[in-house]
């Protein structure tokens, strides 16, 4: 008998261990040999965790399982209360389009094999026969943008290192997704690792670099376990090696290192205190030297646009969000997961129709998009299509794709306020409007909250204050959660001082 | 507790271990931490002399980042997170429970050393949260019952 349960942190966290456990006594019990597969997540988060057994008609799927639901495994599977049907067959699967997770949740992420025969590898054996400038103008031509929030063009900042003089060069994954409500990164390098690991040598071979890091946050226990295993795996079968090596670096609990030249800082051994740019780290980076920053989706969606072309890629998309983006819908809602989607769903199909609305039952109040750094929307936007410039129009920002549903007993007067503290207590102190802003800020909403109207102006200046004169998005975006708070549930703010009153 | 040679034999093997890295401080604080459960201020020193920083850089550094230590935590380090989509399903409430029930605070040690409780910003386990971190596993949709978790 063969099974599938997943080791990502999600399932864990719910369970997934002690159901293995249950299995082998189970099947010790019963004289039944198993072979249990650990894999990534399906992104199915409310059915975890989610067993899948092995049959000639398929995987069939079983879920949310608990060890009292282990037994029922082995008898008729049709007839097992949490029995799903095959996986594949399942809504939330069928209406993705997975590009970059193809392989999470399929297959065994540390099996080279598995990888190879699920279409691993072949965008690094197509660019290993092409030359630098092609590589990067295949990339270019893909239309990706960098996932991780910013949505710079990925192939022009290859293309700025690659040309760049310099013997040493550094590729440099961010895996230091600190934003609540985002799980890509720590899903695809938990599902799929060999994937981060070809995109990053294909980074390595378009910008003549030999060495690599990925920055991994230290809230990611699992992900580094795994990316260790896998770069050990890699490198003793010459995926690796003196062409293209790489290490796996974890932070120390500082969300302000997912901030690239904070990064560089912290990877280096300094504070991580974020540095004034110019000068770019594509031309001065780790230890000085030209250096490619990419988040691990960015790099992870490299493997597929070699192995089946810049135009394929493309095709997918609206306006100029080309490919597919990874939603992670998460907060209060019935269904959350990962859900890998061509731009231009509206939020509102996002929310309701994917993520079934809230877990609570409860109308949905407000949505924030983009992690802590991320605009609040009401549901009145909710016919904003999902791209990057969409959300401009908006005021607000897609970010790493990161949604935080959140019922009707929120306090959007609360979430300003936390959106500041978070600031301060994060905040690298390197410049002033978001070291000071982020505080007053604090004590600015605490007045409003007192029912001290006259603090509405200051606000408002202080945010803009912040938006332009911080050095780093910390500072800069923070005043997005707090602004659209304000703009779009002014309620909020005026029952503060009736209360108070 | 090591006494002052055994210590600083340990952290010399340490600082060995980790030559020829490039940027080595923070997995060397790293590794000092997994040995020690804290960073000891007699290793700054000597941090600072094999790297050829000065102490300030080097206490610099290991203020700067929450997860270093500077003194031993509890037997258990009980991580609660708090960002926004694990608020949404009743972090701060759960939160709030958990503290009044070990009468402590944030980044507080129970007097009798069992329990350390801190806050952590996103544990990736934001579609089902609440989310909490005990001793190093995770945990999705924590509440109250976590802490018998932590009972001994």
């Amino acid at each position: 008998m063969k099974l599938y349960v997943p080791l990502d942190s999600a399932a864990v966290a719910l369970g997934a261990d002690r159901i293995v456990q249950a299995i082998l006594d189970e099947a010790a019990a019963r004289g039944v040999e198993v072979q249990i597969i650990r894999n990534g997540s399906r992104g199915m988060v409310w059915l975890e965790p989610l067993v899948e057994v092995v049959t000639d008609a398929g995987r069939i799927g079983f879920g949310p399982m608990t060890p009292a639901d282990v037994p029922g495994l082995f008898g008729d599977l049709a007839s097992h209360p949490k029995a799903l049907g095959l996986v594949e067959e399942l809504p939330w699967m069928k209406g993705q389009t997975r590009l970059t997770f193809a392989r999470v949740g399929v297959i065994d992420p540390l099996s080279l094999d598995d990888y190879r025969a699920h279409g691993g590898l072949v965008g690094l054996e197509r660019a290993k026969g092409m030359t630098k400038a092609e590589i990067v103008a295949e990339v270019t031509e893909s239309g990706l943008r960098g996932r991780g929030g910013a949505g710079f063009p990925t192939g022009i900042k290859w293309k700025t290192v690659s040309e760049a003089p310099g013997e040493q060069k550094y590729i440099v994954c961010n895996a230091d997704e600190g934003d609540s409500a985002t799980f890509a990164d720590r899903m695809l390098m938990e599902g799929d690792p060999f994937c981060l690991i070809e995109g990053m040598a294909i980074a390595g071979l378009a910008c003549g670099a030999s060495k690599g890091y990925v920055y991994i946050r230290s809230e990611y226990p699992v992900a580094i376990r795994i990316m260790d295993e896998a770069v050990r795996i890699a490198r003793a079968a010459g995926i690796l090696g003196p062409a293209f090596d790489m290490e796996i670096r974890v932070g120390a609990g500082a969300y302000v290192c997912g901030e690239e030249t904070s990064l560089l800082n912290s990877l280096e051994g300094k504070r991580g205190i974020v540095r004034a740019k110019p000068p770019l780290p594509a031309l001065q980076g780790f230890m000085g030297r030209p250096t490619v920053v990419n988040n691990v989706i960015s790099l992870a969606s490299v493997p597929v646009i070699l192995a089946k072309g810049a135009a394929f890629y493309k095709d997918f998309g609206l306006g100029r969000s080309r490919g597919t983006i990874p939603l992670q819908i998460a907060g209060n809602v019935r269904f959350g997961g990962l859900y890998e989607v061509a731009f231009g769903l509206t939020l509102g199909q996002i929310v309701n129709e994917i993520g079934g609305g809230t877990a609570s039952g409860r109308p949905v109040k407000a949505v924030q998009v983009g992690g802590p750094l991320g605009a609040w929307f009401p549901p009145a936007l909710f016919d904003t299509p999902f791209g990057y410039e969409e959300f401009g129009a908006k005021d607000g920002l897609i970010g790493h794709a990161g949604l935080t549903v959140a019922d009707d007993t929120v306090d959007m007067l609360a979430m300003a306020r936390f959106a500041m503290e978070f600031c301060a207590i994060e905040s690298c102190g390197k410049c002033t409007p978001c070291r000071i802003g982020s505080t007053r800020g604090v004590e600015t909403i605490d007045r409003l909250a007192r029912g001290d109207a006259s603090a509405l102006p200051i606000l408002t200046d202080l945010c803009n204050t912040m938006k332009f004169g911080s050095l780093c998005a910390l500072g800069g975006f923070t005043p997005y959660p707090v602004l659209s708070a304000l703009t779009h549930f002014p309620d909020d703010f005026a029952r503060a001082k009736e209360a108070a009153e | 507790m090591l006494d002052s040679h055994a210590l600083s034999d340990r952290i010399a093997e340490i600082l060995d271990a980790h030559q020829g890295l490039e940027g080595p401080l923070l997995p060397i604080l790293h590794a000092i931490q997994e040995a020690f459960g804290y960073i000891p201020e007699a290793a700054v020193p000597q941090i600072a002399k094999a790297l050829m920083l000065s102490k300030a850089e080097v206490h610099g550094v290991i203020s700067f980042y929450h997860d270093f230590r500077d003194k031993p935590g509890g037997r258990h380090v009980l991580k609660l997170c708090r960002a926004e989509a694990c608020q949404t399903m009743g972090a701060d409430a759960v939160a709030d429970r958990i503290k009044k029930a070990l009468g402590i605070g944030w980044h507080e040690t129970t007097p009798d050393g069992r329990v350390t409780l801190e806050p952590v910003f996103c544990l990736g386990l934001c579609a089902c949260g609440p989310a909490a971190m005990v001793d190093g596993r995770l945990v999705g949709r924590v509440d109250e019952g976590v802490l018998a978790e932590v009972a001994k």
